[in-house]
């Protein structure tokens, strides 16, 4: 069975692109454009695995869904991405203990999203 | 409030306590900054204290004696003027020659005061002296900010044009990885987002073309008078297209004539970008009314919509530089957020004024109140 990925971004195309890419990759895609639908898919809990932008409404909106997501079902995959790395030269990344304690994501991506490396660690995080 | 600091330097005792006591209850005010000053002072009897003074303390002004006991008042003026030094002096000697007068404006003082002087005389040198100073200090602040401006309109700007082209490269990456198969009309819909990007990234240009040809005075005026009512209805049939496709009706409540001295495409480019806002920003079958009235000195003329409104604090913003009201009612609104500001910045080549209503869920209106005679006050 094909499994199902969230990704929440307020951006209608990149949606629209990483729908396409992931539905070609034989992946299942969810999309909320803002804080409120991706709450209400949260609570459905009809995901495998989810991607969120860090930047919705609000600047930190991904840290709290990766969050709300994380305390339904610890072991679910969570992505950030963000385009604020590039930009603004704050850098997120989860790898020390320390880190994954309080950002509660699995991995970190920049965007534009290479979509390989997308599959590569979507896989990875699902084996 | 703000206290200046000023350094007094004479060898006669008298003369430094009376300076200081006449500027320690002296205030005065800048119109041009719309400011009050007062003094907090410093005293010495000699030059090579003075100098210490000056380095450590950094004063705004100085009153300095033009005799002192060892080094004199030139040398002291010449050790403490620098590139950077803010600081104004004033030299007061006993001793007034024009010689003296010029060595010491050569060398940096920006006024001087001759012995003996009143405390009313003080205070005017003084006043003249700070109003120099800071008037300087005002004019670099104001550079600074425009420099702080310019740069974040180009990294906005940037931010702008880049998220269009980013869209529009995705799209294409999927049609050259032919992700969706070998049909081409499985690609319509993708192509129609990226025309609807490019549409809105060309949109911007030319918003940013008319931006900067009217602030930088480029845009050459043509001021004539012209019928309002008929600029109106010419932008009426521009907006129709628009309006149809929403099902957005537009009504023209005067249709009497109306002359005024304007530029034809000034009023055009007003009325071009509050219709198309009114249509955009409207619901499906809403109405937008246009209502004019020409009275004795002005003109006026209104639009208003039935659309999603706006907060009062999106209203707040409205007329700045790439502001678009994001929400979920208009993330589907595509827009360079430079119209309104265009606008406003034609609006004020009039002497005009941009007033809005505007009530969530219930419509907006715009007016806008043009004098008659302030076209042309601006050549």
């Amino acid at each position: 069975m094909s499994k199902t990925i969230l990704v929440v971004d307020d951006d209608y195309d990149f949606l629209e692109q990483t729908k396409i890419r992931l539905q070609s990759q034989g992946f299942e895609v969810i999309t909320a454009e803002n804080e409120e639908e991706a709450e209400t898919l949260i609570e459905e809990n009809n995901f495998d695995a989810a991607i969120v932008d860090i930047m919705l409404e609000n600047d930190d909106a991904g840290f709290i869904l990766a969050y709300k997501i994380k305390s339904k079902n610890q072991d679910k995959p969570v992505i950030i991405i963000s385009a604020v790395t590039k930009e603004t030269g704050l850098d997120f990344d989860a790898e020390t203990e320390e880190e994954k304690s309080w950002i509660k994501a699995d991995t970190f991506l920049s965007k534009p999203i290479r979509y390989e490396q997308l599959y590569n660690e979507l896989n990875k995080l699902m084996d | 409030m703000n206290e200046l600091k000023a350094l007094i330097v004479d060898d006669e005792k008298g003369m430094r306590l009376s300076m200081q006591k006449t500027l320690e209850r002296y205030e005065f005010t800048l119109e041009d900054v719309e400011n009050e000053f007062t003094f907090k002072t410093r005293i010495t009897a000699t030059g090579e204290e003075a100098i210490q003074i000056v380095e450590e303390w950094q004063p705004d002004l100085m009153l300095l004696d033009y005799k002192l006991p060892k080094i004199s008042g030139l040398e002291v003026l010449e050790e403490v003027t620098t590139e950077e030094s803010e600081m104004v002096t004033v030299m007061v000697t006993a001793y007034a020659s024009i010689e003296t007068a010029i060595s010491a404006i050569k060398q940096g003082a920006f006024d001087f005061l001759a012995k003996p002087f009143e405390p009313s005389e003080l205070r005017s040198t003084v006043k003249k002296a700070c109003k120099n100073l800071i008037l300087a200090r005002e004019v670099r602040k104001l550079e600074e900010e425009k420099r702080r401006v310019r740069f974040e309109f180009l990294s906005v700007l940037a931010h702008e044009l880049k998220a269009p082209i980013n869209a529009v490269e995705g799209y294409l990456g999927i049609l050259s990885d032919r992700v969706l198969g070998e049909k081409i009309e499985e690609y319509d819909h993708i192509v129609d987002r990226s025309m609807v990007r490019v549409h809105g990234m060309k949109k911007m240009i030319e918003d940013l073309l008319d931006l900067t040809r009217i602030e930088s005075g480029q845009k050459k005026r043509e001021l004539e008078i012209y019928n309002i009512t008929e600029i109106i209805k010419h932008s009426i049939e521009t907006a129709l297209p628009q309006a149809d496709e929403k099902d957005v009706s537009i009504h023209l409540h005067n249709d009497e004539d109306i002359e005024m001295e304007c530029d034809e495409s000034e009023i055009g480019i007003i009325m071009n970008n509050l219709l198309s806002n009114a249509v955009k920003y409207n619901e499906k079958g809403g109405q937008v009314d246009i209502d004019t009235e020409e009275r004795k000195n002005e003109v006026v003329i209104s639009v208003s919509d039935t659309g999603i409104g706006m907060s009062e604090e999106e209203q707040e913003k409205l007329f700045e530089e790439f502001t678009r009201i994001k929400n979920k009612k208009t993330k589907e609104i595509q827009g360079s957020g430079l119209g309104l500001s265009i606008l406003q910045k034609i609006v004020n080549l009039y002497e005009g004024n941009i007033e809005v209503e505007s009530e969530p869920g219930e419509g907006t209106e715009f007016t806008v109140i043009l004098p008659k005679d302030s076209g042309s006050s601006e050549e």
